[in-house]
């Protein structure tokens, strides 16, 4: 039943058209974001693994 | 922070130490069932004399508790260590956590009794049986729900990336898990796949492959990006990089799980999205390796000190190294020597190893002095267990890969006259032998390293006192208030459920594409019309055969090849494996194709080969079957077999249930007498009839009349 459904939808070459235009739009979209994001926020972001250590004796090499 | 009133709370370790002491507990048993196999491979002796320590049994029982034993334990431990300190609060309900671990602990145990017991769907890394099944999704939601609740709970406002990747590999898993394991019971122990064939090895592969992207790789990758920082005192040199390879790791892999079938009989459009996103995968894989070890940049004088740095630059590197070779596979050129060989063992052994396995060391090396509060007792010990694993390592995979193109050059070569130059595929395995004794050695090697890290953690717990409940402070999250010129992915990034609902589309739109049409679409699966349901003896038979795990060694797809239509027989065709629930396309070959077995030889030949194998072909590494002939076989399920096959669609004429019982005992008697013509005794109702019925139908459908494949 499902089988002859599928089958029979027209114009179903445009699915594969829409998720290869999610995918491009996804990873130009990424790309922008990487590229404009705020240095505060990554910076931020990059110290999280070491703020459980309030009292870390030789303190975090910051590079 | 001036003006604001910080709030107190603490973080398990307790739960850590449970998980971790598991982890390893786990870890040493699943390397000694491996080195147990490896040694079977060529000493077949070493399977004991009965069927429950048999190659075909206890490799799913090292595959398993490898990767979900040790590796998953491991997973546990750094996750319940680092996600509550990185949203700075603790895990979202304590009860929960320990109904986790119980719960975790209890699968591993019933798989540890039931596959050996021969209790088996067969599929890779699926191989439990459905009740099983669904007590592993109650389990993974309860971890998934503490993860989340932690999420909502937390003090922290973003979410760092290593969680990223625990709540994709969370999802994703669960996805996988479920729609593999999609299956109708026929009792408490067997069950047969809802998918057939083509249809069921495609299921199969987007699980087993992304089972290794998912619970392998990207658990681990969440692991990198916390420990590889804390273990080096300094921060991930590219955050920004590691939010690339999280997004394009998670939107790729899910796609590549057809490189597995390249060549057999699934539909070529499905094989060349598998191949192109394996190559494409590439990058993020580099990515993320090339970010964690440029973390180490300016601090390569500490490798050279901190056996836990050392771990992990191997384990970065083994990553790096078969996340090159993955790809480098899944070319249809290369993988045409490759597949079935050994070097595929290799490949998953550097990944396992070498990035799993050396992993799981650093960081247990790393927690242990942290939460007893001490310093490692010897890091002398350290450094030589990081010695003895690494030599492991190279002595385990270099016999592999030439063992590998040894045997595939030796299948696939022709003598001047145009004939196999090897048409005896035994000659093929002697000729390895000694690589697969090297292999067991290197298996052994590691394992000797790893009891060095246990004692060196019993060491360590003894010099320290374990704090069991770590206090930290944080002020409360703020509600939030919409800054201006926010990027959407800062904001999307606070809202957990949201992100994870993202995330789990981003791996669903591969798995449907790749997916759906394959099932529903007709054209994909030709069906040939002399192909017929098995009969009840040979459903019994292949029941058996599943049971014994015979798919480890034996494979039953016959690739379009000049080479191996000359040695086994006609290539495979789709249309050939509607009634195979489950598949037995198998990976590896250690024996022979079986797929175009039936008429071969005469039954009397199998009853000898079963008994004892070097009877029939000498030198033969195929352990003996002699239970087989003395075994009764319990016949008293196959009308449930064959109503529960009737229900998922195999054309058993209606009522077959109460005739098929009848049935069976003609063809048992027919073979029984047969096999007493060649001077053979042996009982009609014995296993043994019903393994030749079926072995003797291999592939035959096919030879009644003239078939094609368009």
């Amino acid at each position: 039943m499902k089988k002859e459904i599928l089958s029979s939808i027209e114009n179903i070459e445009i699915y594969p058209i829409i998720s290869l235009l999610i995918f491009v739009i996804f990873f130009v979209g990424m790309f922008i974001w990487v590229i404009k994001v705020d240095k505060k926020y990554v910076d931020h972001m990059k110290e999280m693994p070491f703020n459980d250590e309030p009292q870390n004796p030789e303190g975090n090499e910051k590079v | 922070m001036p003006g604001t009133t910080l709030e107190q709370f603490s973080y398990d370790n307790k739960i850590v130490k449970y998980f971790g002491v598991a982890t390893i507990a786990w870890g040493l048993i699943g390397m000694l069932v491996g080195v147990l196999a490896a040694t079977q491979l060529f000493l077949p002796e070493a399977n004991l004399g009965n069927p429950y320590t048999t190659f075909g049994r206890i490799r799913p029982l090292h595959t398993n508790a490898v990767i979900f034993a040790f590796v998953g334990n491991a997973i546990f431990a750094g996750i319940y260590y680092s996600m509550p300190r990185l949203l700075k609060t603790p895990m979202w309900n304590k009860a929960l956590s320990w109904f986790h671990f119980w719960g975790w602990q209890l699968i591993i145990i019933l798989a540890v009794i039931t596959l050996p017991l021969g209790f088996t769907s067969s599929k890779e890394y699926a191989e439990l049986e459905w009740p099983i099944d669904i007590l592993i999704a109650i389990v993974w939601v309860a971890f998934g729900v503490n993860m989340i609740g932690a999420l909502i709970k937390r003090r922290e406002k973003h979410m760092y990336v290593a969680i990223w990747f625990y709540l994709a590999s969370f999802v994703t898993v669960a996805v996988l898990h479920i729609f593999n394991s999609l299956a109708l019971p026929v009792s408490f122990f067997k069950s047969y796949s809802a998918y057939a064939g083509v249809q069921d090895a495609l299921v199969q592969w987007w699980y087993g492959h992304n089972a290794v992207a998912f619970f392998l790789t990207t658990p681990f990758l969440g692991l990198m990006y916390y420990y590889l920082p804390k273990a080096a005192n300094r921060p991930v040199y590219s955050y920004k990089l590691s939010i690339v390879h999280f997004w394009s790791l998670i939107f790729l892999y899910i796609w590549a799980g057809p490189h597995h079938l390249l060549y057999t009989a699934l539909p070529e459009w499905a094989q060349v999205l598998g191949t192109v996103f394996s190559i494409m995968l590439l990058a993020p894989s580099w990515g993320g390796m090339v970010n964690g070890l440029l973390t180490l940049r300016g601090a390569w004088d500490k490798v050279r000190v901190d056996p836990v740095l050392k771990f992990m630059v191997v384990a970065v590197t083994a990553y790096g190294m078969s996340t090159f070779e993955g790809p480098l596979l899944s070319l249809k050129n290369v993988n045409a020597i490759a597949h079935y060989t050994d070097w595929i063992v290799a490949h998953v052994h550097i990944g396992g190893l070498g990035w799993n396995g050396f992993f799981t060391f650093a960081m247990l090396y790393w927690l242990w002095p942290k939460m007893w509060k001490t310093t490692l007792y010897s890091t002398k010990l350290a450094t030589t267990h990081f010695w003895m694993g690494t030599m492991g390592i190279l002595f385990y995979a270099l016999p592999m890969y030439v063992a590998a193109l040894t045997q595939s050059l030796m299948w696939k070569e022709f003598t001047e006259a145009g004939r196999l130059a090897y048409p005896n595929f035994l000659e093929t395995v002697i000729q390895i032998k000694p690589m697969y004794m090297l292999r067991a050695f290197g298996g052994l090697l590691y394992l000797s390293g790893a009891f060095l890290l246990v004692y060196n953690m019993v060491k360590t717990a003894k010099q320290g006192s374990f704090m069991a409940e770590e206090q930290d402070e944080a002020p409360a999250l703020k509600p939030h208030v919409d800054e201006p010129g926010e990027f959407w992915h800062k904001a999307w990034e606070r809202k957990p459920i949201f992100f994870t609902i993202l995330a789990t589309i981003a791996i669903l739109i591969g798995g449907v594409i790749e997916i759906v049409p394959t099932i529903l679409v007709k054209s994909n699966v030709p069906t040939i019309s002399s192909v017929m349901p098995y009969t009840p003896l040979e459903l019994q038979g292949r029941d058996l055969y599943i049971s014994h795990g015979c798919v480890g060694c034996h494979s039953q797809m016959i690739r379009p090849f000049r080479s191996e239509t000359e040695r086994y027989g006609e290539y495979s065709k789709a249309g050939e494996f509607v009634y195979d629930r489950p598949f037995l396309w198998g990976s590896k070959r250690t024996g022979p194709d079986l797929h175009r077995e039936g008429g071969k030889y005469p039954d009397s030949w199998h009853y000898y080969h079963m008994v004892d194998p070097t009877s029939m072909s000498p030198g033969s590494l195929m352990p003996p079957y002699p239970w087989l002939s003395t075994n009764i076989m319990d016949h008293d399920d196959v009308p449930a077999k064959i109503r529960t096959l009737q229900k998922l669609g195999v054309p058993y004429p209606e009522g077959y249930d109460a005739q098929a019982n009848a049935d069976l005992t003609i063809q048992a008697n027919k073979i029984a007498a047969n096999l007493k013509t060649a001077g053979v005794e042996v009982m009609p109702e014995s296993e043994m009839v019903a393994l030749i019925a079926y072995l003797q139908r291999l592939g035959t459908d096919i030879k009644k009349t003239t078939a094609s494949n368009p």
